[in-house]
């Protein structure tokens, strides 16, 4: 992005709440473990609240049923993983690279196969009316879980993480968590992909036209109803992958994982300006580092400091940090 | 009379009219008509359902908002009554207390989410509401000294509202007067007057107003309405009758917890009912929550009936457990919003309009 009117305040948020607490954490090497955690949960949730973000921006549509996908994606890694069991106990890590490559790439098949049923049945009746959006799709999630039931039954299942991505690495004092580091590269590879094909592609910059101004795309003559599609598909996709991410990263998963990660990417997307990719990623980061910060320093506010983060990011700009224009 | 009663809402449909004629008698006497511990359990919850879904009526079907902390100030009201009946005792004045400070606090709650997020678009107020009550729910399960955690809180009651309370010895009419048949009628008085309250608030200027703005909210700032404010006052009063239902729960069970007035189960019960019932139409509460509670309470079994009956296919017998009911609920919801979107009453007034655009008898 070379663009000289780009809006640097946001961005230098991140760096500035990271430095704010640092005198309030006292030691360096805890800092950076818990700075670490909190890029490696940010960088994750960016990857779910990505999807969601594009396809409100796209086309206007407020899918509450996200979450879905997410503990999607997670129940499908654990059979997945737990059909490799010999390669993810193995202790070289090519090998457990080769077992949770290709359950990432199972949650995502499954997760976009079923996000593109989800955008038929579901989506497709109510367009262009929020309430309906809002009621149908709600439904939708809880039908969605309540299948996730029936099929891996209603009780938590643990992801370990295979054997050679645990433990941490020490650099300095600071123990830094191996996954948390495949998590922040994974998490970064996705931002490039994405940032490549939003700049790079003709796709991308019909999507980034399509946010800015629906009608002109089509009326320039492009389908725009297919770039949907496919933006919804590809959405539920990552929501899939960061599910794989997300239940690595906590160990076990549930099937209420998904409305629990709803709230999150909501204030994610909320302080990102709804529809915007950049301030989703910044809206992730600052809600990751913040709930890491948070839970060591005063664990009893974590629940409410999203909140309170979100509230103080409104009152600054109420639109969120890069609003989207047109809307 | 009856119309000012109405405030001027008449059910506009024979059908509805008799219906609704037949379900207040029946929750009027339903002690005497339908004996039993289960059956008068149900009546009651219709009573605190009735109260609940017409307050969230106000907001979703006449202001065209979105919210998922309903049930947050619904747990507000029954943890007001329960916390103070615990710490100052069962008297009538904990009752006040409790009730006081649960109001005073679900109105300041809705004041400051309504601020905060109508002011932009109402889009956010449906999420920033669903976040904040999940915060609350696991707020109120950790805060456990005041809270009583999971566990939740079993208190008693001013006595003369307490099942041991018996103020004649020999029944009357097959009926033990005690203070359970009390506390009934104390709930039956509230709902009824909470809903006329609320039929008089969504047919005065201020509701006019709202739905204006539900149907188009350019138009209705156009003309001069502040959009946020009467957004915000609808939140707040919704908020305000939500804790009172809440209040009611907590007095009919003598407990508390966060499952049986927080749940998220509950806030999706609270919104099948409305889009069953009918958005936008007061009635529809009422006849929503007969039909929900009285499914409800015997649809588990139906389940469990045909679990069993289809137990030679593990798949379509664990489909159809009783434990997987909300998954059913969730089907029923998304049909009823797609091919039933104004609800029973909705259907009623429809029927009985093409009538008389007939010619004939509505």
């Amino acid at each position: 992005m070379n663009n000289p009117d780009f809006d640097w305040m946001p961005v230098a948020l991140v760096p500035l709440l990271a430095l704010l607490v640092l005198p309030l954490i006292g030691s360096g090497s805890t800092w950076l473990t818990l700075t670490v955690a909190g890029l490696a949960m940010g960088l994750i949730i960016f990857v779910i609240a990505s999807g969601l973000t594009l396809v409100f921006g796209l086309m206007d549509v407020l899918n509450f049923g996200h979450g879905l996908f997410i503990a999607l994606g997670a129940f499908v890694a654990t059979t997945v993983l737990g059909s490799m069991s010999d390669w993810t106990m193995s202790d070289q890590l090519w090998r457990n690279m080769v077992a949770v490559f290709p359950a990432m790439l199972v949650a995502m098949a499954v997760a976009g196969a079923v996000g593109l049923a989800f955008e038929r049945f579901i989506v497709k009746p109510v367009y262009g009316q929020h309430l309906k959006q809002i009621l149908i799709t709600m439904g939708g999630m809880i039908i969605g879980e309540e299948l996730i039931k029936v099929i891996w039954g209603p009780q938590q299942i643990p992801l370990p993480l295979p054997e050679a991505m645990r433990g941490s690495i020490l650099i300095g004092d600071a123990a830094i968590e191996k996954y948390r580091i495949i998590a922040v590269v994974v998490g970064l590879v996705v931002f490039g992909a994405l940032v490549w094909t939003l700049n790079k592609t003709k796709i991308g910059l019909l999507i980034r036209a399509g946010v800015q101004d629906r009608e002109m795309v089509e009326s320039l003559g492009y389908r725009i109803r297919r770039l949907f599609i496919g933006v919804f598909v590809m959405g539920s996709a990552l929501a899939g992958l960061g599910g794989v991410m997300w239940g690595l990263y906590q160990q076990t998963v549930t099937p209420q994982m998904g409305a629990q990660v709803n709230v999150l990417i909501f204030i994610v997307i909320i302080i990102g300006g709804l529809g915007s990719t950049a301030g989703a990623l910044i809206g992730a980061l600052l809600v990751g580092l913040m709930a890491n910060y948070t839970g060591y320093l005063a664990p009893k506010v974590a629940l409410f400091s999203n909140i309170a983060l979100m509230a103080a990011i409104l009152l600054w700009r109420p639109q969120g940090v890069y609003p989207v224009t047109n809307r | 009379m009856l119309t000012r009663l109405l405030s001027n809402d008449l059910p506009r449909s024979r059908t509805l009219a008799m219906l609704l004629l037949v379900l207040l008698l029946g929750l009027a006497f339903a002690p005497f008509l339908f004996p039993g511990v289960k059956a008068l359990n149900v009546a009651a919850k219709v009573l605190i359902f009735i109260v609940l879904v017409a307050s969230f009526d106000l907001l979703l079907g006449y202001t065209g908002i979105v919210s998922f902390a309903h049930t947050m100030f619904f747990g507000i009201g029954a943890y007001g009554i329960a916390i103070a009946t615990t710490r100052m005792g069962p008297t009538w004045e904990a009752l006040a207390v409790g009730l006081g400070c649960a109001l005073v606090l679900s109105f300041l709650l809705a004041l400051v989410i309504g601020l905060f997020s109508l002011r932009v678009r109402a889009i956010f107020f449906a999420m920033i509401t669903l976040a904040v009550a999940s915060a609350f729910l696991t707020l109120a399960s950790q805060l456990s000294e005041f809270t009583g955690g999971e566990d939740g809180l079993t208190f008693k009651l001013p006595e003369i509202l307490s099942p041991s309370f018996e103020f004649m010895d020999e029944k009357f009419l097959g009926v033990m007067l005690d203070g359970r048949l009390v506390t009934y009628y104390l709930l039956f008085v509230l709902a009824v007057a909470l809903l006329l309250t609320l039929l008089r608030i969504v047919n005065s200027p201020f509701g006019r107003v709202l739905q204006a703005i539900r149907e188009n909210e350019f138009r209705a700032e156009a003309i001069g309405y502040r959009v946020v404010v009467y957004r915000t006052i609808s939140s707040i009063l919704s908020a305000l009758f939500a804790c009172v239902a809440g209040a009611m729960l907590a007095l009919w069970l003598r407990y508390n917890g966060p499952d049986t007035s927080l749940s998220f189960e509950i806030m999706m019960d609270v919104l099948l009912i409305v889009v069953i019932g009918g958005m936008g139409t007061m009635y529809g509460a009422v006849v929503g929550a007969t039909l929900f509670m009285v499914a409800q309470s015997y649809l588990q079994d139906l389940l469990r009936l045909g679990s069993e009956a289809t137990a030679a296919l593990p798949w379509l017998s664990a489909l159809l457990s009783p434990q997987r009911w909300l998954l059913w609920l969730g089907v029923l919801f998304v049909l009823s919003v797609y091919y039933f979107p104004t609800g029973v009453v909705g259907r009623l007034r429809l029927r009985s309009a093409r009538k008389i655009s007939l010619g004939l008898p509505s």
